[in-house]
C-alpha cells in the first residue's frame, strides 16, 4: 500500500466522519476533553467532562471498494470517573477526562489508562463472542434447577453469541497527587508510567496502586515564591530513563531517572532566550508550553505555547530548531483574550506517523498543519458544512487586516468559542481526529 | 562627546515610538493596563499560579453554617444572591448554593 509520504499541502484531506450531537446548545458533560489514537490506529478513544469514554474501531478495509479507508464506529463506551467532593479539603474533583493513554496490545484485550484531576485508572476492554451453554445446574436464564429433577448429565460447551465489549477496571492510581494531574506518559519499559500535576511528577508500576515514587518536585518552601508550574510531561519513546516535561515560563526540562532518584535538577534545559526588550505583561502567559510531545523518532520534541508550535533538537538547548506561526494574528488581539480568558487555553499538538508533519488546532473550529519538509502551512476548518464523504476541504485564510479578500475571515469575525484544543493523528495512516466543542470530525487523505 | 547624548536621546525616543508602532502586543498591554490600572505589578506570574492551584476550592464551613443558623433563629441566614456562581466567605453558604454534582447517567452523545 503506496501511500504518499506526503506534506500537509500534498495531502488532500477529506471528510471522513462526524461524530456528535448536531445541535448548538452544548451539555457542559459533552465537552471533548481528550482524544487519542491506540498503537495501531484501529481503535480512537475520546474522553469527555462528563467523565466518560468512548471508544471507536476502524472497520476492516473492503479491499473491492477501496475508495475509503475503514470507518470508525463505536467499540465500547463506559463511565470512567464520577464526580467527588474531597470534604477534609473542601475541594471539588471534577470527573473531567484530561488524558487518556492506550498500552500497547500484549493479548486479545486492550488496556488504556484514563486520569481526571486526582486518580488514574487503568480500564481492560476486552471482547466475548462466545459463551457458556448446557449447565447441569443452572437454566439458560440463569436459574437454578432444582438437583432432583436431573436425570441425565451433560457436558457445557461454548457457542457464538452476539459480539460483546466489556470494559473493566483494573486498577485505580488514587490518593499520590495534591494538585491537578496535567499528564501521564507510558513509559517504553510498557512497566511503569508517569503522572505529573502542577507542581509534582510521579512514577507508577502499572500493577502496583498503592505506591508510587516522586521524582519531580518543584514545589518551593514557601508558597508565596511560586513562580512556575508544570504543564505537560511525557516519557521518551525509546529511552526508558529519560522524560521530559514543560512549564508555564516556556522551559522544558529533560531529565534522566538514571542521575538520581528525584529529578528536580535537570539533565537539558530547553529555553529559547527572549528578547527583554520586547517583554509585555502577556510574555509570560504566552509562553506557557500547553502541550510537549516527542516525535516517534525520539529525536526530536515539540512545543505548543499560545501563538506558536516549536520543534526542538534534543542536542540543541538554547533554541528550537524550527517555528511555526499557528496564529500570530491573535497577538494584537491579546488584550481581549486575556479579558475572556482565552489567553489561558491549552492547545495540543501532534505528530503524523512519519514525524514529517505537525498539527494543532486554533479557534472557529480551524486547524493548521505544518510540513517540516516543504516548509508549507494549510488551514483547514471542522465544520458540518463541508460533511459529505469524500469532500475535500477547501483551506481557510484569516486576514488579518485590510483590505479582506473574498473567503478570506477577519480576525473580528473569529469565534473564540470555537476551539479545537484535542487534535489526534493516526500512527500510520493519514486520518486525523479532530474534536470541537462537542463533535468529533475523521479526516482522511483522498484515495484514489 | 556632548554630541551623542542628544543622538541617544533621539534614538531612544525613536525606539519608543516604533514599539508603539511595531509591537501590537506592547499596545495590547498598555490597552489593558488602562483598563484595569491595579493589575498585579508581576506580570503573569503568581496570581495566575495560584488561582490555577486553587481550582475546585468550595468554601462550605458546616460549623460555620449551624453556628450562625443558630444565632439567628427567626431570621433568614444571609444567602447567596441567585446569580453569584462563586461561593465566598462574605455570606454563609447553604447547602442549597452548592451545586449538586452527580455522575452523568445519560449515555455520551458521540456514541449515539
Amino acid at each position: 500500500m503506496a501511500r504518499r509520504a506526503g506534506g500537509g499541502n500534498d495531502i488532500q484531506w477529506c471528510f471522513s466522519q462526524v461524530k456528535g450531537a448536531v445541535d448548538d446548545d452544548v451539555a457542559e458533560a459533552d465537552i471533548i476533553s481528550t482524544v487519542e489514537f491506540n498503537h495501531s490506529g484501529e481503535l480512537l478513544a475520546t474522553g469527555d467532562k462528563g467523565g466518560r469514554v468512548v471508544i471507536f474501531q476502524q472497520e476492516q478495509e473492503n479491499k473491492i471498494q477501496s475508495h475509503s479507508r475503514g470507518e470508525y464506529n463505536v467499540y465500547s463506551t463506559f463511565q470512567s470517573h464520577e464526580p467527588e467532593f474531597d470534604y477534609l479539603k473542601s475541594l471539588e474533583i471534577e470527573e473531567k477526562i484530561n488524558k487518556i493513554r492506550w498500552l500497547p496490545q500484549k493479548n486479545a484485550a486492550q488496556f488504556l489508562l484514563s486520569t481526571n484531576d486526582k486518580t488514574i485508572k487503568l480500564w481492560k476492554i476486552s471482547e466475548r463472542d462466545k459463551r457458556p451453554e448446557g449447565y447441569n445446574l443452572k437454566e439458560e436464564d440463569g436459574r437454578y434447577r432444582d438437583p432432583t429433577t436431573v436425570t441425565t448429565l451433560r457436558v457445557p460447551v461454548f457457542r457464538p453469541m452476539d459480539l460483546m465489549v466489556e470494559a473493566s477496571p483494573r486498577r485505580i492510581f488514587a490518593n499520590a497527587h495534591t494538585y491537578h494531574i496535567n499528564s501521564i506518559s507510558i513509559n517504553s519499559d510498557y512497566e511503569t508510567y508517569l503522572s505529573a500535576d502542577d507542581l509534582r511528577i510521579n512514577l507508577w508500576h502499572l500493577e502496583i496502586t498503592d505506591r508510587s515514587f516522586n521524582i519531580v518536585d518543584i514545589k518551593p518552601a514557601n508558597m508565596e515564591e511560586l513562580t512556575e508550574v508544570i504543564t505537560a510531561a511525557e516519557f521518551h519513546p525509546n529511552s526508558c530513563n529519560t522524560f521530559v516535561y514543560s512549564s508555564s515560563k516556556g522551559t522544558i526540562r529533560l531529565c534522566d531517572m538514571r542521575a538520581s532518584a528525584l529529578c528536580d535538577r535537570h539533565s537539558k534545559l530547553f529555553e529559547e532566550p527572549e528578547d527583554p526588550s520586547n517583554r509585555s505583561f502577556f510574555s509570560e502567559i504566552i509562553s506557557s508550553i500547553s502541550d510537549v510531545k516527542f516525535s516517534h523518532s525520539g529525536r526530536y520534541m515539540m512545543t505548543r505555547d499560545y501563538l506558536s508550535v516549536k520543534i526542538w533538537d534534543l542536542n540543541m538547548e538554547n533554541r528550537p530548531v524550527e517555528t511555526y506561526q499557528v496564529h500570530e494574528y491573535l497577538r494584537s488581539k491579546l488584550c481581549s483574550l486575556y479579558e475572556n480568558d482565552c489567553i489561558f487555553d491549552k492547545f495540543e499538538c501532534c505528530w503524523n506517523g512519519s514525524d514529517s508533519v505537525v498539527m494543532t488546532g486554533s479557534y472557529n473550529n480551524f486547524f493548521r498543519m505544518f510540513d517540516r519538509n516543504t516548509k508549507r502551512d494549510i488551514t483547514l476548518e471542522a465544520s458540518r458544512e463541508n460533511n459529505k464523504p469524500r469532500t475535500v476541504l477547501k483551506p481557510r485564510k484569516v486576514c488579518a487586516s485590510g483590505k479582506r479578500k473574498k473567503d478570506e475571515i477577519s480576525v473580528d469575525s473569529l469565534d473564540f468559542n470555537k476551539k479545537i484544543l484535542h487534535t489526534a493523528w493516526h500512527p500510520k495512516e493519514n486520518i486525523i481526529a479532530v474534536a470541537t466543542t462537542n463533535n468529533l470530525y475523521i479526516f482522511q487523505d483522498k484515495v484514489n | 562627546m556632548s554630541a551623542e547624548i542628544p543622538e541617544a536621546a533621539s534614538a531612544e525616543e525613536q525606539k519608543e515610538m516604533e514599539d508603539k508602532v511595531t509591537s501590537p502586543e506592547k499596545a495590547e498591554e498598555a490597552k489593558l493596563k488602562a483598563r484595569y490600572p491595579h493589575l498585579g505589578q508581576k506580570p503573569g506570574g503568581s496570581d495566575f499560579l495560584r488561582k490555577r492551584l486553587q481550582k475546585g476550592q468550595k468554601y462550605f464551613d458546616s460549623g460555620d453554617y449551624n453556628m450562625a443558623k443558630a444565632k439567628m433563629k427567626n431570621k433568614q441566614l444571609p444567602a447567596a444572591a441567585p446569580d453569584k456562581t462563586e461561593v465566598t466567605g462574605d455570606h454563609i453558604p447553604t447547602p442549597q448554593d452548592l451545586p449538586q454534582r452527580k455522575p452523568s447517567l445519560v449515555a455520551s452523545k458521540l456514541a449515539g
